[in-house]
């Protein structure tokens, strides 16, 4: 395992297992009640037209999540 | 079979957006349901009844929900709901929780939330013919097993499993009590959300003891079409096609039963007039009720085709996408990638794009984008646009080439689009200011669309509008007639306020024909003519005298009527369009007291700003009222735009001036 980096680093089409969900707001406990809990498996599927947001394969089906939300979750790749 | 129970059971449909949910509603209520808003709020109560196997049951649609934490109004209404607390509804018997079969992971999340509440639950197992088509197995008696809950696989389309749905639900109803296992004593102390891991480990669990993924590597339909639907050019290509087919369907195709509607409604105007005495009742009747009702009935051409796009757009799944391609557009100033289509909606009418609007689940969000909708400019504004340019700017250029007619028509959609993106910037920092709500939204699988639930989403939008906002719109339109109508003594009551009667026939150059010239008295004599002298010191400093003073009270109860209006005024009678070369003449040979003339370039040019900006039409206001459910917003907005309209047309005009402009 490498160093955590968050989501929103992750190159196009890579996958990392999650670490952590950093932060305490709503948007937080909505990524958590989404299914985005630390050991699921994420993949960065693509990026909108203007580069924000993400699409995100997780659980089997795919999420769009802004870049600025993601960027709470730590991956390891 | 048990015996007839004591009571009519009351079973609540619960489960994530895009599970199936109004699909199995549908097929379970039938043509027989109920649409209206909780008290007080804008969340949607659908209702209907259930003929559970020879016992009706009612049946409430609960809001499509991810959680029942109780950080939306959806879901805390949902919970209110299901814990017996929310008024007028009864306390559920049995919940009945839709969950995806190719989504099982995320789509239980809610289902142990709704264990919770010790409440009777069972599950409907919806797209297991797309699970097993993926060669995936689902052991559905395991599954019963490993959530200690019914389950059952349905397909409401075919019917498969309703029947035995029915059975397990009436059953549960007996029993009373759930077995499934709650956590609503799972430990807090090891962090704040120790509850949600628990929830998903007891889900991973279950999922992986009662299904068989065959070929996981197999590659997603969805995934190839979203190669081309959401590719970063071809996707907006597609998009930008997608809009122009609604656009054209709502702008162009709806013109052809909107004229028949109107030609419909002026016909059997005109018949009660033949046919019954003249007189106030028979005016009441023809140019008030039937005028009103008329005035209702032609949206619904367009209302239904929104509707039928925005309902197959959101059951196949390309909604979302939209959204997630416009996403970072719109967000740019403050509002959700999902305001994109009901603002393009708007450029027809502001009415289905307002109504549209409940795609967007965040309420700051939605009532943003309600609010600067009016701002684009709409097919009503355009034969205003039209008139103008033709009395002013016809034929005329720039550099010998561009055409100033459409420079001005270009100006005129910009200048509202400007104006709406400063508003919505504005509100999304002032009244409508929270903590930016989450983005995140579920990519659905696309889905060939279900024609049942597409015809009765777009047939219930249509009646909601009728009902609500229809009722509001006729009663202003008769009020706005009894405006134009009363008093109908003809000898002037105040014949010192009204001195340019003679010089207007005189103006209109024409001969007018009596029954013209009557018309036009009776309008200048009316409540509203004299409302017109009322504001015209107001509307003094934007180049506007009493006449057009009349015409913009009148064009209150839509922007186009406007022309008929300046029509009657001016002598021309009532039926000129904006084309009208005797109208256009009448306009340019207009006179104020003084002897100058009313109408200068400059002037048309400020009252197509007023246009652009203005909230002249009760329609969008009524529909505002119901989306909302507060007269607040709706008058708020047309407080806001009105300001806003005098501002920008009291700087065209007298920044005009300035400059050396007439």
């Amino acid at each position: 395992m490498t160093e955590p980096k968050t989501l929103n680093h992750l190159p196009i089409g890579a996958s990392g297992r999650v670490v952590a969900v950093n932060g305490e707001s709503r948007i937080t406990r909505r990524i958590l009640e989404m299914g985005i809990i630390p050991g699921v498996l994420v993949q960065l599927v693509k990026s909108a037209p203007f580069n924000d947001p993400i699409e995100v394969s997780v659980r089997g089906y795919r999420l769009a999540i802004r870049r600025s939300e993601a960027a709470a979750i730590e991956v390891a790749i | 079979m048990a015996s007839t129970p004591a009571h009519s059971l009351t079973i609540a449909l619960a489960g994530n957006p895009n599970a199936g949910k109004t699909t199995l509603f549908n097929a379970l209520t039938g043509l027989k349901q109920k649409v209206a808003n909780y008290p007080g709020v804008t969340v949607e109560r659908k209702t209907g009844r259930w003929q559970l196997n020879g016992h009706a049951a009612d049946l409430i649609d609960l809001p499509g929900l991810y959680s029942l934490d109780a950080t939306s109004l959806d879901e805390q209404i949902a919970r209110n709901v299901i814990t017996g607390e929310q008024k007028g509804v009864k306390r559920p018997d049995v919940v009945v929780a839709v969950v995806d079969a190719t989504n099982l992971e995320r789509n239980l999340y809610v289902v142990t939330q709704l264990f919770d509440f010790k409440v009777p639950v069972v599950v409907a197992l919806t797209m297991i013919d797309v699970f097993e088509k993926h060669d995936h197995e689902i052991n559905v008696e395991k599954l019963s097993q490993m959530l200690k809950t019914p389950v059952v696989a349905i397909n409401a389309k075919s019917g498969r499993g309703i029947k035995e749905l029915a059975n397990e639900v009436r059953k549960a109803a007996e029993q009373g009590e759930s077995k499934a296992p709650a956590f609503d004593d799972a430990d807090e102390t090891a962090g704040p959300h120790a509850k949600i891991f628990a929830r998903y480990s007891f889900i991973a669990k279950a999922v992986q003891e009662s299904t068989k993924h065959n070929d996981t590597q197999k590659l997603r339909i969805s995934s190839k079409i979203d190669k081309v639907l959401t590719h970063k050019f071809f996707g907006l290509v597609i998009l930008v096609a997608v809009l122009l087919i609604v656009f054209q369907a709502i702008f162009s195709w709806a013109t052809v039963p909107m004229d028949l509607l109107e030609q419909g409604f002026g016909g059997l105007s005109a018949l009660v007039k033949e046919n019954m005495p003249p007189g106030i009742l028979t005016d009441l009747i023809s140019d008030g009720i039937i005028a009103g009702v008329g005035g209702v009935v032609v949206f619904l051409p367009q209302i239904l085709l929104l509707f039928l796009f925005i309902s197959l757009l959101e059951d196949t799944g390309y909604m979302a996408r939209a959204a997630f391609l416009m996403d970072k557009l719109m967000s740019k100033v403050g509002l959700h990638g999902k305001a994109f289509l009901p603002l393009v909606s708007s450029f027809a009418c502001a009415i289905p794009g307002i109504m549209a609007t409940r795609t967007i689940e965040n309420k700051r969000d939605r009532f943003a984008t309600i609010m600067v909708a009016p701002f684009m400019s709409c097919s009503a504004r355009l034969p205003v646009y039209t008139l103008m340019i033709a009395a002013f700017f016809a034929g005329q250029t720039i550099f010998g080439f561009i055409s100033v007619a459409a420079v001005l028509m270009l100006a005129m959609y910009t200048l509202g689009i400007a104006v709406a993106v400063i508003v919505a910037f504005i509100l999304k920092r002032t009244v409508l200011k929270a903590p930016p709500p989450p983005f995140l939204m579920e990519l659905p699988e696309y889905r060939l669309p279900n024609l049942r639930t597409v015809l009765q989403n777009m047939l219930t939008r249509a009646w909601l509008f009728l009902k609500r906002a229809g009722t509001v719109i006729l009663a202003i339109s008769i009020l706005l007639w009894a405006l134009m109508y009363f008093p109908r003594d003809l000898s002037p009551a105040q014949p010192s306020t009204v001195p340019t009667v003679e010089s207007s026939q005189a103006d209109a150059g024409g001969e007018p024909t009596e029954d013209v010239a009557k018309e036009s008295e009776q309008l200048k004599q009316s409540f509203a003519g004299r409302l017109g002298h009322t504001i015209e010191p107001v509307i003094q400093p934007l180049g506007f005298d009493w006449k057009i003073g009349v015409a913009l009270i009148a064009s209150f109860a839509a922007r186009e009527v406007l022309v008929s209006t300046l029509s009657i005024i001016y002598n021309v009678g009532k039926d000129a369009d904006a084309e009208s070369t005797t109208l256009v003449s009448a306009i340019r040979d207009a006179k104020r007291d003084d002897g100058r003339a009313v109408w200068t370039p400059l002037t048309a040019l400020t009252l197509m700003v007023f246009f652009v900006l203005a909230m002249q039409c009760m329609s969008t206001l009524a529909v505002v009222r119901r989306e909302t459910n507060s007269w607040l917003w709706p008058l708020f907005m047309f407080g806001y735009m009105t300001a806003i309209a005098y501002g920008a047309a009291f700087l065209t005009y007298q920044g005009g001036r300035m400059l050396g402009f007439e």
